[in-house]
């Protein structure tokens, strides 16, 4: 390897300038090379002419064929002119090529003042809220004139493709809803425990339990893990499939995307919701008997009959009714995110994330709705 | 580092590979001189990808011995690895363009990662780049997913390129092409190989490519390579597989012309 000095060397005779240049004219050096060359062109203003001995170079690219050409481009603009010598007759060739590009100035990537590009984020996010809201809208009506569809011929309802996802959404989802469920409970019931104890009213904890549990706790959780775990995975499913053209080669197969992969999917989510919402809410209430029983020295048979006093049908009404249309939340935004994915990863990545995020956010805004309602009607 | 002459660029010993009970490469042969297209042809499934994907790496070798610019893959430490790794760019069949990456991001990565430039030169030479594959500046800031078929095929061969690579691997190169565009890329492969002095390994199913840009060609068949040469001794060749592909009906109406060719 011959060292970084004899790079380029640069020797006056009278008002002639004479570049040397030797070892490596390769990417590897290319670093050093642009900063040795930028500098002999500014020796090189105060030259009448300019000569290049090419001869000492033994290995040369694209980067320092484009580094001379930029070099004896620079010396031609400003009227003057080079001569090369010494130059193998491949080498020629590379540098000919290098003569042709880069000859329009390349478009400058634009510059936005901050305070624009941030407003314009607040604006672009506010219009983006309202068009959240109309795709959600439009997805649902869709899914609507699907099922009306398919309600009229049921022999179109993908059965085979419901059957599947509902092993995936549901079935196989229970193990780890009965473990957090079970844990929530047993939080519960534990803190109730501990803090109605100051008033000696331990008692009530198990009230606590039972109907917080039944009314709100139970599907709440239930309806994040669902989000979290099923949600994901249908938009994933869904985007990637439209990366892959898979839902444009559906449709040009006069097949209706949203009755063929979306309808069984939000289906299946409505259907899954409530009895994943019982299995949560019973496993919940047995985490809270377990605490009650080790933590709190009530014996089984106290916990059920204060249980039984407690909570009313009313209250497990209360819960069961909102899962499905969790699940329907859930898979509308879920499956109206995944349609929207574009051609890279980090759109389905982009989308993934806001599936998740909005699913949950809607499922809170609409616990809160019925809230409202439940307490208006008395229940 | 200049090589010597004749002494191949990539030699393959003794391979095989497989995966579970299958072997796809039953101790496979073959050698790449410097500076020529070397067209790797069999049927689908055969093997083709698999043989260039060990080559490079990407998959694990039961048997066997490959060197590659005089480094041995398996004796070769962590550092040579990724030095040898600078020294071949690869053109992957879809492109694989980096799809959150601008079309210039994707030509730069390699620069950026490998080299210390400025961001002048950076950007110069993503688009000298660009420029020799046949594209404009003004597809320089595009996204992958808003390019054509032809045009992600020539930014995956500047992004292959972008270190001035002595080796490139190709991966059915003008698969998805149409005969024009397929054309035009074969004539920018060979332009290339002219003025960068590459080495071009290239796997290949376009008969086309074979007869218009490849020096050699190796014919991989039952795992083997079981002929390897210049197209007149792919027309010879007694192996009926051989014979299928260059004399059917779709090889022999290409045969023909090029036997006009040479006459």
């Amino acid at each position: 390897m011959a060292s970084d000095a004899s790079l380029l060397t640069a020797k006056f005779k009278g008002d002639r300038l004479e570049l040397a240049a030797g070892g490596s004219w390769t990417a590897a050096h290319a670093g050093e090379l642009e900063a040795l060359v930028d500098g002999v062109a500014q020796d090189a203003a105060r030259a009448r002419s300019v000569s290049i001995d090419m001869g000492g170079v033994r290995q040369f690219d694209t980067y320092g064929a484009w580094l001379l050409e930029r070099l004896t481009r620079q010396w031609r603009g400003s009227g003057g002119a080079a001569s090369i010598v010494g130059m193998p007759e491949h080498d020629r060739t590379l540098l000919k090529e290098m003569s042709g590009v880069n000859l329009e100035p390349a478009p400058a990537p634009v510059q936005d003042n901050a305070l624009v590009s941030a407003l314009a984020a607040m604006g672009s996010g506010i219009v983006g809220f309202g068009r959240d809201l109309s795709t959600f809208a439009n997805m649902l009506g869709a899914i609507g004139v699907a099922g009306a569809r398919v309600l009229m011929r049921p022999r179109d309802f993908r059965f085979t493709s419901a059957v599947n996802q509902l092993d995936r959404v549901c079935w196989q989802a229970v193990p780890i809803i009965l473990l957090i469920t079970l844990l929530i409970g047993a939080i519960i019931a534990q803190q109730g425990i501990f803090h109605f104890r100051k008033f000696g009213a331990e008692m009530y904890a198990i009230d606590l339990v039972g109907i917080l549990i039944l009314r709100e706790v139970g599907v709440l959780i239930v309806a994040i893990m669902v989000a979290g775990r099923s949600g994901s995975s249908y938009t994933a499913e869904l985007g990637s499939m439209m990366m892959r053209e898979e839902v444009d080669a559906l449709r040009t197969m006069g097949f209706d995307p949203v009755e063929v992969l979306i309808l069984p999917r939000v289906l299946v989510l409505i259907v899954a919701m409530p009895v994943l919402t019982f299995i949560g809410s019973m496993a919940a209430l047995y985490g809270g008997g377990l605490v009650a029983w080790f933590y709190g020295g009530m014996s089984p048979e106290i916990y059920i009959s204060r249980l039984a006093d407690a909570i009313s049908i009313t209250h497990f009404k209360v819960g069961m009714i909102k899962a499905p249309f969790m699940g329907l939340v859930i898979g509308v935004v879920s499956c109206a995110e995944g349609l929207l994915v574009k051609g890279s990863a980090e759109s389905l990545g982009l989308q993934t994330t806001a599936s998740v995020v909005k699913s949950i956010f809607l499922v809170i805004v609409l616990d809160g709705l019925f809230a409202m309602f439940f307490a208006s009607i008395g229940m | 580092m200049t090589l010597v002459k004749d002494k191949p660029v990539i030699s393959v010993r003794d391979l095989v590979v497989g995966f579970g009970d299958t072997i796809v490469l039953d101790h496979l042969n073959l050698d790449v001189r410097s500076g020529e297209i070397l067209g790797v042809v069999g049927g689908s499934g055969m093997g083709k990808s698999v043989l260039l994907r060990t080559i490079i790496g990407l998959l694990p070798k039961r048997h066997g011995t490959i060197e590659v610019l005089g480094v041995d893959q398996d004796k070769a430490n962590e550092e040579q690895r990724r030095a040898l790794e600078r020294r071949w760019g690869v053109l992957f069949q879809q492109g694989a363009l980096f799809s959150s990456l601008t079309v210039r991001q994707n030509v730069q990565f390699p620069m950026r990662e490998n080299l210390e430039l400025s961001p002048r030169l950076l950007d110069e030479i993503a688009l000298a780049k660009l420029e020799m594959v046949g594209l404009t500046p003004a597809d320089a800031d595009k996204f992958p997913a808003e390019l054509s078929g032809g045009m992600t095929k020539r930014v995956a061969l500047a992004r292959a390129l972008a270190l001035d690579p002595e080796i490139v691997f190709l991966d059915e190169p003008t698969s998805g092409l149409d005969p024009i565009s397929a054309g035009d890329f074969d004539a920018l492969i060979k332009t290339l190989q002219g003025t960068l002095g590459l080495t071009v390994f290239m796997v290949t199913h376009d008969l086309e490519s074979l007869y218009t840009v490849c020096d050699r060609i190796a014919a991989l068949a039952d795992g083997h390579i079981v002929a390897v040469g210049p197209m007149q001794t792919m027309l010879e060749c007694t192996h009926p597989w051989v014979q299928t592909y260059f004399q059917g009906k779709r090889g022999g109406m290409l045969t023909s012309r090029v036997g006009q060719l040479v006459n």
